[in-house]
């Protein structure tokens, strides 16, 4: 505990010393300090997300982060609502679904910013028109309990998520909820049509909400397989002691890159860019990466040793724009395929 | 027909005011429902909504379940409350207090709680019932799935008894044993008397009960989010929520929440009809002695089968949700290794909605409850003392409400408070009217009861020694009704408590109180905080109705020994 707030601090002081260095940064986080807060929408799971949060509290004393967490969907469902009736609440956004920046930008809703150092990121991890960057990455992939299933017998590819002998023992998060899971649907959709998820859903799999619930559900033993999820959630899990074993299906995983951007309404502008800046720091995004078992954009992060690189899998990739042009036929499909 | 002696009483206004209030509490927002419900995309009327609406197979399924589920909570709810509150208003049943206490302790219980709580319990696989239940008989299956419809029956009945016991145990307390004497002296058995004199008169109540146990689970959103969409299968208010979904559909919400609104308004329309044509002065009268019926070697095996059922609805919720708040993983057995207090400092010290959380639930709560009660007592005094013309319109309106399902409200407030003139959305105040308009018909009807027991003498003698209306409302009546109010408070705090239907669609990220801070952490499957959070709220809400209870000097549930 004791070591984990020094190294905070440490990390607070460096941060300190990298960004105080000019007449213009100081001028920003004194304005930022008046603002007092940053309101955070995320998608990113809460432990994470509060882990963020104070680390960037600890770095900028005087300025809160506001963490809201919710799924993808339900944070643009949020900002839609708030525009309409003109509610400016929130700084920062930042969901799975790269589909919702693209419709960010198109409505203005969002605001043209670079944050220092994303130059380096590969890039897919960048906006061509600067408005939104990737954040941080996960892939999709397939969990089971090993507690349940042996190593031999766990499915090893998507279509082995069709066999019957895993009818009622599997579960699946929701496009409708999760960006991650939209992303991953579109990406499969990609590789065997609709016809596969109709199978699928033949297997009368449970349905939960968020990205981070399958690995959950299949650690308490719940479901025996998960047939997607972030692969984060499922390596915290696992790190944790929780009888849970990751699948890199050889088909591919689907690559979720989440993206963060700032609100063109932003009641705390500055408050809005330090946070932003600090996120797409070494020291945050090695967090990310260490703790929190998170891909990321940034060349200098060192993985732990017991994950795969993003080099050695099969990536999936899919594009924002079509994402965002399918995302309701996405939903609709999944709604009539798994019945809610 | 004291006030209509004078020449211009000056509580007139306040009378007008409040019945003012009323209207525009509910006129406005189910007025902009109709409207949406039949506006068009440029502008001009069209049907196309609920043409929509009643051509889709997934709304008419979603209908089709919220029909099933509403009538067997409705039966079941009669079979568990109904027996509960003879045991305790008329027989000599061991331990009346505490099972008082208990059935206190459900009606406090916010059902998506104990369906979270059931999730761990009776989970197909994981659940512990089902584990155990597979180690001791080596079944394959599972005993029973909590993720069916029955499964989903079996919880929301678990914390909607207690208005059947509540709205049963008054009406047996006032029940007279003469004509259950009667009955004996020619003859008749213990079991005779029960089915052929005491069921009859209390039949009204039974059938009140009933619909008010159906009006609850056809308005209920939590329990089935939580139980029922996992299995691939909706209810009207799962539903009604996902069209808020982006792109938003708040059109064709509106169309299905005016035919459900329709539907329940029918409900209350039969029962007044059933209800209305009897008479039930032998109910109602004064006197009469109330005698205690023996139910000798039954005694314990009663409160046996009384601590079955809270067993269900109390004991194991708490206790699993405890093991849940104090373990690492809730799946796994209870060792040392698995304890900690990471999720307890986790949710109050390190999650920033929840401090927020607590605070907006309990300054709605208060308020709520202290606005309504007030608003209440006046209305149940003028309506009770005839004050104003058109006091039965008054009563009425209070009472309407109950016709509206909390999503179907929080769609026509959040329509009606997004827009011009009054933005109210993004702030407490739209919660607040969502909980003051959904918790005044049980307000209402507690205050109406109190006043209907205070006899107009008194207050006739203060108006004879020249006391104002206002004077005498405050120095003779309000003492008189204090006990009645403040029942009336706790009603509606506990209403506003463990409210999460209107809430989850009217909330916005600086206005989320404690119902939708669990429901964010269900979603993404934060076992632990919800844990905590819930026996938080628990706490909380207990602390306080215990306060009041014992400032009250009785039992909130009003059932006197």
């Amino acid at each position: 505990m004791i070591r984990r707030y020094v190294s905070l601090a440490v990390a607070g002081i460096l941060i300190l010393f990298s960004t105080g260095a000019s007449a213009e940064d100081a001028a920003r986080l004194e304005a930022a300090k008046k603002e007092g807060k940053v309101v955070w929408y995320t998608s990113l799971v809460l432990p994470s997300a509060e882990k963020v949060a104070k680390l960037f509290e600890t770095a900028y004393p005087g300025i809160k982060v506001e963490v809201h967490r919710t799924g993808s969907q339900r944070i643009l469902q949020r900002v839609m609502q708030e525009t309409q009736a003109s509610l400016k609440i929130v700084d920062v956004i930042h969901t799975s679904d790269a589909g919702h920046f693209v419709l960010l930008k198109q409505k203005k809703l969002i605001a043209q910013y670079t944050p220092a150092g994303v130059e380096k990121f590969p890039a897919g991890f960048k906006d061509k028109d600067g408005y939104y960057f990737g954040l941080r990455a996960t892939v999709n992939a397939i969990f089971y309990n090993t507690k349940a299933v042996s190593a031999a017998d766990a499915p090893k590819s998507w279509k082995d998520l069709l066999d019957p002998k895993w009818k009622g023992k599997m579960v699946t998060a929701h496009p409708g909820y999760s960006g991650v899971i939209a992303t991953h649907v579109l990406a499969l959709e990609h590789l065997f049509g609709w016809d596969y998820f109709k199978q699928l859903a033949q297997n009368n799999v449970m349905i939960v909400q968020s990205a981070n619930d399958p690995p959950t559900t299949v650690a308490s033993g719940e479901r025996v397989v998960a047939v997607n999820g972030g692969e984060y959630s499922a390596y915290k899990l696992k790190k944790k002691g929780n009888p849970i074993e990751i699948v890199y299906p050889k088909e591919g995983v689907p690559l979720v890159v989440s993206p963060t951007a700032i609100a063109t309404a932003a009641p705390h502008p500055n408050a809005a860019r330090l946070f932003t800046d600090f996120t797409f720091s070494r020291e945050c995004q090695q967090v990310m990466a260490d703790s929190e078992g998170l891909y990321t954009g940034h060349p200098d992060v060192k993985y732990p040793a017991d994950k795969p690189k993003l080099s050695e899998l099969k990536l999936l990739s899919v594009d924002a724009e079509e994402l965002e042009k399918r995302n309701e036929e996405i939903k609709k499909r999944f709604v009539e395929l798994f019945g809610a | 027909m004291i006030g209509r002696l004078e020449g211009f009483d000056r509580s007139l206004p306040v009378w007008i005011a409040t019945a003012l209030a009323l209207v525009a509490l509910m006129a406005l927002p189910l007025a902009w429902l109709g409207v949406m419900s039949v506006s068009g995309e440029g502008g001009g009327a069209t049907f196309a909504h609920y043409r929509d609406a009643f051509r889709d197979v997934a709304l008419q399924k979603a209908l089709w379940n919220t029909l099933v589920l509403a009538f067997w909570v409705g039966v079941s709810s009669i079979a568990v409350g109904a027996p509960l509150a003879w045991l305790t208003a008329r027989t000599n049943v061991p331990g009346k207090g505490l099972i008082r206490m208990l059935v206190l302790a459900s009606f406090v219980t916010p059902p998506f709680l104990g369906a979270f709580a059931w999730v761990m319990l009776a989970g197909p696989n994981a659940g512990f019932i089902n584990t155990l239940w597979r180690q001791v008989t080596g079944a394959a299956g599972p005993l029973f799935d909590i993720f069916t419809m029955p499964g989903l029956v079996f919880v929301v009945t678990a914390y909607t008894f207690p208005y059947v016991y509540i709205m049963l145990a008054n009406t047996l307390a006032l029940i007279a044993s003469d004509l259950e004497d009667a009955a004996a002296i020619h003859g008749a058995g213990r079991l005779i008397v029960a089915l052929t004199v005491t069921l009859p008169l209390v039949a009204p109540a039974v059938v009140s009960g009933f619909i008010l146990a159906v009006l609850q689970a056809l308005a209920l959103f939590g329990s089935p989010a939580i139980l029922a969409l996992p299995a691939g299968f909706h209810t009207i208010t799962t539903q009604v929520w996902s069209f808020f979904q982006f792109p938003p559909k708040i059109e064709l919400a509106a169309a299905v929440s005016v035919p459900l609104l329709l539907a329940t308004a029918l409900l209350l329309l039969v029962q007044k009809r059933l209800l209305g044509r009897r008479g039930y002065a032998s109910v109602g009268g004064k006197g009469g002695v109330r005698r205690t019926i023996p139910l000798g070697v039954w005694r314990y095996p009663a409160l046996g089968a009384v601590l079955g059922v809270m067993t269900c609805a109390i004991f194991l919720p708490y206790a699993v949700l405890a093991k849940a708040a104090f373990s690492k993983a809730w799946a796994q057995p209870l060792s040392w290794d698995n304890l900690t207090l990471a999720n307890v400092s986790f949710t109050l010290f390190e999650y920033s909605s929840t401090k927020d959380a607590i605070v907006n639930t309990l300054e709605l709560g208060v308020v709520t409850a202290t606005v309504g009660a007030v608003m209440v007592a006046l209305l149940a005094y003028v309506t009770n003392r005839k004050l104003v013309i058109g006091h039965q319109v008054l009563a009425f309106l209070a009472l309407a409400p109950v016709v509206i399902p909390g999503v179907v409200l929080a769609v026509a407030l959040f329509i009606a408070y997004t827009r011009p003139p009054f933005v109210l959305y993004g702030t407490l105040a739209i919660l607040f009217i969502a909980y003051l308009t959904k918790e005044m018909p049980v307000g209402y009807a507690q205050s109406d009861a109190t006043f209907k027991g205070i006899p107009a003498d008194l207050e006739e003698a203060g108006r004879i020694l020249g006391a104002g209306r206002l004077r005498i409302l405050r120095d003779v009546t309000a003492p008189l009704a204090r006990s009645g109010i403040i029942a009336a408070w706790c009603f509606i705090f506990i209403g506003v408590i463990r409210e999460l239907s209107a809430s989850i669609i009217l909330f916005t990220p600086n206005t989320k109180v404690m119902s939708v801070v669990m429901f964010d952490l269900k979603e993404e499957g934060q076992f632990g905080a919800i844990a905590v959070l819930g026996l938080v709220m628990l706490g909380l809400t207990f602390a306080i109705v215990s306060i009041v209870q014992a400032a009250l000097g009785r039992d909130v549930l009003g059932v006197k020994d």
